[in-house]
């Protein structure tokens, strides 16, 4: 037992980002109205986010911005620094997630000015008699 | 010059995505003659690197001059050569086809279709092109958004659909992230070569094994295997004609290939069909995807829907004959993404015909097509044979390596399941075929001399690409031995050679 | 659906439970993520690329190719938006409301009436009425100019300190959205239109694209900036820092525009005449 007690605090980080990702997911898949649907994918990918970010910590290191003392007159360690790579990834994450917002939002508006309803089970309804009156 | 194909594959259309919106300010006749010349510079170079790929090898192209794992790399081999020139190929047929009918809907607009359809087409191709696993997400997202706005843009049914999509998408595509992101976590590396030379010596397999699934799973999602295809025949059905016959023959082929890639290059395939123990799981959804959507396109009484339902057929058939794990099997699923590709593009650009003189594609309005649009209904004719798998057309040969593949493995439920789906699809083809041919003639019993309907053959610059893929799927068929030699076979080979 | 969706969710959760066991601790810099790749970044970005902020090197150089995408993933959304919503073909509003600048009078004209023309006695103002705010405007008119000085600092200023293009460009597109906010739509569409603002972002992933190809045509690689030290003779690791920057400013040209495009067509729907 306290083996796995040890195990938990130290991947905290993970457990936090998972218990996001799971809430995320649930309200895309459970909700009914668009934009709680949006807002779930919203915090789905921003969980997805944070666990890169957390990937890239390490103890006692520093953002990875080179001091102004290093000229190449200094040996660089690299465990003074941050781990630069999931930075950049998520950066190109982050510019994707809100991209897909964007477009997803304007299709939420389009559906919104076609059926004067954000609610996915109303709009359903909406198609079915409109397809059976064709 | 040659040494630069694989960088001007991508960056041609990608400084004409971004002219043609210029353009469509400011100069809208210009939009179509930009994007069909960049289009055809990809093609030719996607050609000149396949020539360059059988002649020296596996080409590596180092993007910004830095070597990989640091930088990102470009890996081109037999595999992904000859989909580059498919790709491009299927892209440039039907943007010919559909530049009056764009002309006439988008007047205000243009810009934005052809730039967005450009997009598209360069997410795609760097999918495809890309040694990087992140690089890969990052096209995969270009693709999708690009996907979804040209899905959407007709309004009525296609917003929700499209939106649908938008969500599943977005989940299928944020798995396969945290899939690398799990892989990046032990590995600590992105590039695909490096990824599967580290894999090996790792001890903690059961984080590989997760990535593997959420990738696998993520992917599953993008391709519409059966009982994740919930947004497909939606999506597909109710969307504007120019972008369902772009999107509907080259998406779910190119995430089967993404699919191949991890597969043969990242895990490679003993992990996957050893150490992973869920081969046959999969092989048994393919099965159930074949025989369901088999039902589900039979039930169906409009034409693109169908066709939407056949598509998740032909998922079935891919995912099923890969992961049977061995050579025929391989070879039929990737010969199979080519052929498909080229039917499906075949049967929706007919349908499209057929829609720009009939308006509606109930079963019902199609009567008499064969007087009234012979040339296209003969085309439309090929794509159901070679869908059917009937020789000389190509369907036939990759149910055919498909076939001998289960046979191989012992796995008769899917060779059953492939002859169950063509006997249906001989149902589902004659069914249209039968409208379009007797049903005038009888519907007045008695009175044979009854007048023929005028012909009314779609316009030329739909039917000459129409016809071309019509040649094409026949083509493919005579050639089909020298294709799965000297493209396939050594793409295959060789990974599967190595480990098992 | 709901129970179904708990149970896909739960399933979900725990492949990922399962998988993450065997993760390196939190922050433990001997983790494999930590040791192959980015040690080599942290050593050598000052000798490859002369830019001390890691991040800024490997997003513009070693992986420009993703950032180039990146960009080109802003512009896709920008383009989906428009091509989704946009609608030309106006048709006129039951009623518009004008207010009397100097006496504050609201006018309701109806469908078919006369609309005052004189700009300098009449304001339109919006059909959902906001009521007029002296306050708000000026203060968001003062803090404006001082935004923009700042989003262009953090374009100018990605090399040696958190920042870049998209950030930049982000807080620039802001700034007009705020105009947007505290006037109206149609006073901004007025300064930066929406053929100006699809313009400009085109031109912003024209200038990253085009460095790219000018590489290429100067006989290197795709994206490799080394190359422009052929065009402005400092050495190619100061042409690789300084190539950073050209793609930055186009980055934040792009970003900044698209953030204004998307806000012209979300906000009205399509139609440019009325915003929140």
């Amino acid at each position: 037992m306290p083996e796995l007690i040890d195990i938990l605090i130290a991947r905290y980080n993970y457990w936090v980002v998972i218990c996001l990702m799971m809430i995320g997911l649930y309200a895309m898949m459970a909700k009914n109205n668009l934009i709680k649907k949006i807002i779930g994918m919203s915090i789905f990918q921003t969980a997805v986010i944070l666990f890169y970010v957390s990937i890239a910590t390490k103890h006692d290191a520093s953002i990875p911005i080179i001091g102004h003392g290093h000229n190449g007159h200094h040996a660089i360690h690299a465990a003074d620094y941050m781990n630069p790579l999931p930075h950049v990834l998520m950066l190109t994450a982050i510019v994707v997630s809100v991209a897909t917002l964007g477009v997803a939002l304007a299709l939420a508006v389009k559906a919104y000015q076609q059926h004067d309803t954000l609610e996915e089970d109303e709009i359903i309804e909406q198609l079915k008699t409109e397809y059976l009156s064709q | 010059m040659s040494a630069q194909f694989p960088a001007l594959i991508i960056v041609v259309p990608l400084l004409t995505a971004i002219v043609v919106n210029i353009a469509g300010w400011v100069r809208k006749s210009f939009c179509f003659p930009l994007a069909l010349a960049a289009l055809t510079v990809s093609f030719l170079s996607a050609i000149g690197l396949m020539g360059r790929v059988m002649a020296e090898g596996d080409v590596i192209y180092r993007m910004a001059g830095w070597d990989p794992p640091w930088g990102i790399a470009l890996h081109i081999d037999h595999l992904n050569g000859i989909i580059l020139i498919l790709i491009s190929l299927v892209a440039i047929l039907n943007m010919i086809a559909y530049r009056r009918a764009v002309a006439d809907q988008l007047t205000n607009r243009l810009g934005a279709f052809y730039s967005l359809y450009l997009l598209f087409v360069i997410g795609l191709m760097g999918i495809v092109i890309t040694g990087d696993t992140f690089n890969l997400y990052v096209l995969l997202e270009i693709s999708s958004l690009s996907g979804y706005a040209l899905l959407g843009m007709g309004g009525g049914r296609a917003t929700l659909s499209s939106l649908q999509y938008l969500f599943l998408g977005t989940i299928g595509a944020s798995f396969y992230l945290l899939g690398i992101g799990y892989l990046y976590i032990v590995t600590g590396s992105l590039n695909m070569a490096d990824i599967a030379g580290i894999l090996p010596t790792l001890e903690s397999v059961s984080v590989i094994k997760v990535s593997f699934i959420l990738c696998i799973v993520g992917l599953f999602i993008k391709m519409a295997l059966f009982p994740l295809h919930t947004w497909l025949p939606n999506a597909y059905s109710h969307a504007p004609n120019p972008a369902a016959s772009l999107i509907a023959p080259l998406t779910t082929k190119v995430m089967i290939y993404v699919m191949i890639r991890l597969i043969l290059t990242v895990y490679q395939p003993d992990f996957t069909f050893i150490q992973m123990e869920i081969a046959e799981l999969v092989q048994w959804v393919a099965v159930i995807a074949i025989v369901a959507g088999s039902v589900l396109a039979y039930k169906q009484n409009k034409l693109k829907r169908m066709l939407a339902y056949i598509i998740v057929v032909e998922v079935g058939y891919m995912v099923g004959g890969f992961w049977l794990g061995n050579a025929a099997g391989m070879t039929g699923a990737v010969l199979h993404i080519l052929n498909d590709a080229m039917m499906t593009l075949c049967v929706f650009l007919a349908a499209g015909a057929v829609m720009s003189r009939v308006q509606f594609d109930k079963f019902e309005h199609l009567q008499g097509l064969f007087a009234k649009m012979p040339f296209t209904m003969i085309a439309f004719v090929v794509g159901a044979l070679s869908i059917i798998g009937v020789p000389p057309t190509c369907g036939f040969f990759s149910k055919w390596y498909l076939i001998s593949g289960g046979i191989n493995a012992g796995h008769y439920a899917f060779v059953a399941a492939l002859i169950i789906s063509s006997l249906v699809n001989v149902l589902l083809f004659f069914r249209v075929i039968e409208i379009g041919y007797f049903e005038p003639f009888n519907t007045h019993n008695g009175h044979n001399h009854h007048p023929k309907p005028p012909m009314q053959e779609a316009s030329l610059d739909m039917l000459v690409p129409l016809m071309i893929t019509a040649g094409l799927l026949i083509a493919m068929g005579i050639y089909a031995h020298s294709l799965v030699t000297r493209f396939i076979e050594p793409a295959v080979l060789p990974s599967l050679l190595g480990s098992l | 659906m709901k129970r179904f969706s708990l149970i896909c969710v739960l399933l979900f959760g725990a492949v990922l439970l399962y998988g993450s066991m065997d993760f390196p601790a939190f922050g433990d810099p001997e983790s494999p993520a930590s040791r192959h790749l980015s040690p080599y970044y942290i050593k050598n970005a000052i000798k490859d690329t002369a830019v001390p902020n890691l991040v800024t090197a490997v997003l513009a150089d070693y992986r420009g190719y993703d950032t180039l995408f990146e960009t080109a993933v802003i512009f896709t959304a920008g383009l989906a938006c428009f091509l989704l919503l946009r609608r030309f073909r106006r048709e006129p509003p039951e009623f518009r409301l004008y207010r009397h600048i100097d006496t504050g009078v609201t006018l309701i004209i109806e469908q078919g009436g006369k609309e005052p023309t004189d700009s300098n006695e009449f304001q339109q103002i919006d059909s959902q009425w906001v009521p007029y705010d002296l306050i708000i405007q000026k203060a968001a008119g003062l803090v404006v100019p001082f935004l923009q000085l700042f989003a262009l600092y953090v374009i100018a200023h990605g090399h040696h300190s958190p920042g870049g293009g998209f950030q930049g460009g982000v807080i620039f597109g802001a700034t007009l959205i705020l105009m947007a906010i505290s006037n109206d739509l149609r006073s901004t569409i007025r300064r930066v239109s929406e053929a100006v603002s699809s313009k400009l972002a085109s031109t912003g992933v024209l200038i990253y694209a085009g460095i790219g190809a000018l590489c290429l045509i100067l006989g290197a690689n795709f994206l490799n900036y080394s190359q422009l030290s052929k065009l402005i003779h400092v050495s190619s690791v100061m042409a690789r820092s300084h190539g950073i920057l050209l793609i930055e400013i186009g980055v934040g040209l792009a970003v900044a525009a698209v953030m204004v495009w998307i806000y012209y067509n979300l906000v009205s729907a399509g139609r440019h005449d009325e915003g929140l």
